[in-house]
């Protein structure tokens, strides 16, 4: 069992003019159950430590146990905030292990889901990351657009949250009549919408104060501990899997990497709004092609039951949280072998310690806000 | 953290509010009823999408009557959770030229509502459209074993709850 570093006693208590704090597992901020053991001098955090595993449904060996078509609605439960993306880099990965070709139609459509799931995690981020300052209106007004979003989802998939996106070999559904008016619709009312939240908080002297210069994590920091997404971004580190590693059609869009200059809270906020614009404009780009390949497959060839080659593979995507990877392992049977997931989450929740040290209390719920963690992910 | 140098300018806007005046105009702008996104939930149902996958159902053909299931078993294979269960019988009939012939037969099928995640893998694999995940989606009930639909209530649904003020 995993035990936490430091031992709170009855000595200690009394004898230290530190003072050991537990801040969850039942804590609104920690956007889950994250224990979080916080060692204070004063308001003062000395030192944290982090007690993950409330949420473990150990998902990596039902993964074992089930088939690879039986696995795909399992990792709806990963990122549950962030299903598409999850189911993405799932089928993606078999796919390449099993060398099954997707047409080329259903990976515009990919394209687009997994953006604008990607604004929808990143809106919800806002407002919840807003609401833990103490910003509540923001938390509304996010919801309000994540809403759009969530309808096109419910249309498109038949579920809001817990989508079951994609198939191996392609798409389950073709797009539906109305699918590109109610997507060029939102596209259009996203830049003016986020606009209003930058005009709350962007001058807001509370959510300054809150944020600017809280939790800094310079370049060489972030790349060390292994950080990814976002946060790394907001570090100065110009690293996106999207450009690094194309994955669908992502060499065939144009788009920028925003990052930040300090790698503190606030920059991660600005990185996160423009990655949401950048989003915008990829989706925007793919609906102009998917125009032209309309009447098209989006179910590729798939044998009735997959079995892939022997041998392993690893694969991952930028998913809104970061770097998710998938290590699959295939011992030419319809079960995998073994299926490791590389939780962006779990790995970027690491550099919570490095941040809050010297901060305040208050800020370890600004930080751990700021990181864009999702418990179902970093337990698994 | 140092404080940032200001010009007049700044300190004034500072000193009158404006940065949060800002803000509070975009609020307020809001407060028009117009701008209500609220769904006034239990009185008003709302209108889910066509390819919801809600509560399932078991049709039947709507010219004979007789239940679409062919009892071949896929929907309880393709279920990741494995909470369906379809009982089969071999049954022997006569069929209009006079000959004995033998045929599968649906004998009892249960669905398991608790343990279902709803993703809709049972419809995509029935070749007869017979198990279907509706737009129902109001599943609560008071006795957990009331979970498990028989045969019967797969084919008549839940009781809708009638919500008045």
């Amino acid at each position: 069992m995993h035990k936490p570093e430091i031992a709170i006693t009855r000595e200690r208590l009394l004898a230290a003019r530190e003072m050991v704090l537990n801040m969850g597992p039942q804590h609104p901020s920690t956007h889950g159950v994250l224990r979080v053991i916080l060692k204070l001098d004063g308001e003062t955090v000395i030192d944290l430590d982090c007690d993950i595993g409330y949420l473990h449904r150990g998902v990596e060996k039902i993964c074992e146990n089930r088939t690879y078509v039986h696995i795909e609605p399992y990792f709806d439960r990963l990122d549950y905030v962030a299903a598409v993306s999850n189911d993405l880099c799932y089928v993606e990965t078999v796919e390449k292990i099993a060398g099954i070709e997707v047409p080329e139609k259903a990976r515009y459509i990919r394209v687009i889901l997994t953006e604008l799931q990607r604004i929808a995690s990143h809106l919800l981020w806002l407002g919840t990351h807003a609401m833990d300052i103490g910003a509540v209106t923001i938390f509304l007004y996010a919801f309000r657009e994540r809403e759009e979003i969530l309808k096109i989802f419910e249309n498109y998939f038949g579920a809001r949250l817990t989508a079951n996106a994609f198939r191996i070999g392609g798409l389950q559904y073709d797009i539906y009549d109305g699918f590109e008016e109610q997507v060029r619709a939102f596209c259009r009312i996203l830049p003016e919408r986020l606009k209003e939240y930058e005009t709350i908080l962007n001058e807001n002297r509370i959510w300054l104060q809150r944020t600017v210069g809280i939790g800094i994590l310079t370049a060489e920091e972030a790349k060390d501990l292994g950080v990814t997404g976002p946060v790394l971004r907001a570090s100065g580190v110009k690293w996106d899997i999207r450009k690094a590693f194309p994955y669908e059609v992502y060499d065939q869009v144009e788009f920028e990497i925003p990052v930040g200059e300090n790698g503190d809270t606030y920059d991660r906020y600005l990185v996160r709004m423009e990655e949401m614009r950048q989003s915008r404009l990829i989706i925007l780009q793919c609906l102009d092609t998917l125009r032209k390949l309309h009447p098209g497959p989006v179910m590729g060839k798939v044998p009735k039951i997959i079995r892939p080659p022997v041998g392993e593979v690893y694969h991952s995507i930028e998913s809104p949280k970061g770097e998710l990877g998938i290590y699959l392992v295939s011992n030419g049977t319809s079960f995998p072998e073994r299926l490791r997931i590389r939780p962006p989450s779990l790995i970027n929740l690491q550099a919570l310690k490095k941040m809050a040290i010297g901060h305040l209390v208050a800020d370890v719920v600004a930080l751990i806000g700021s990181i864009d963690i999702v418990l179902g992910e970093v337990d698994r | 953290m140092a404080e940032p140098r200001r010009n007049w300018k700044q300190v004034l806007s500072r000193f009158l509010l404006l940065d949060l005046i800002k803000g509070l105009l975009v609020t307020f702008k809001y407060q028009a009823p117009k701008h209500c996104y609220t769904e006034q939930y239990p009185l008003v149902r709302p209108r889910v999408a066509e390819r919801f996958r809600g509560a399932p159902r078991l049709n039947r053909d709507p010219e004979t009557g007789e239940s679409l299931c062919i009892a071949c078993n896929l929907c309880a294979v393709a279920c990741p959770e494995d909470l369906i269960t379809v009982v089969e019988a071999i049954r022997e009939y006569v069929d209009h030229e006079g000959k004995t012939k033998k045929k599968r037969v649906l004998v009892d099928y249960t669905y398991d509502t608790s343990r279902c995640m709803f993703c809709g893998h049972c419809q995509d694999v029935c070749p007869t459209y017979a198990i279907e995940l509706t737009q129902e989606f109001e599943l609560a009930i008071y006795r957990r074993r009331d979970f498990v639909w028989s045969w019967e209530m797969l084919e008549k649904g839940i009781e809708q709850p009638l919500y008045t003020r």
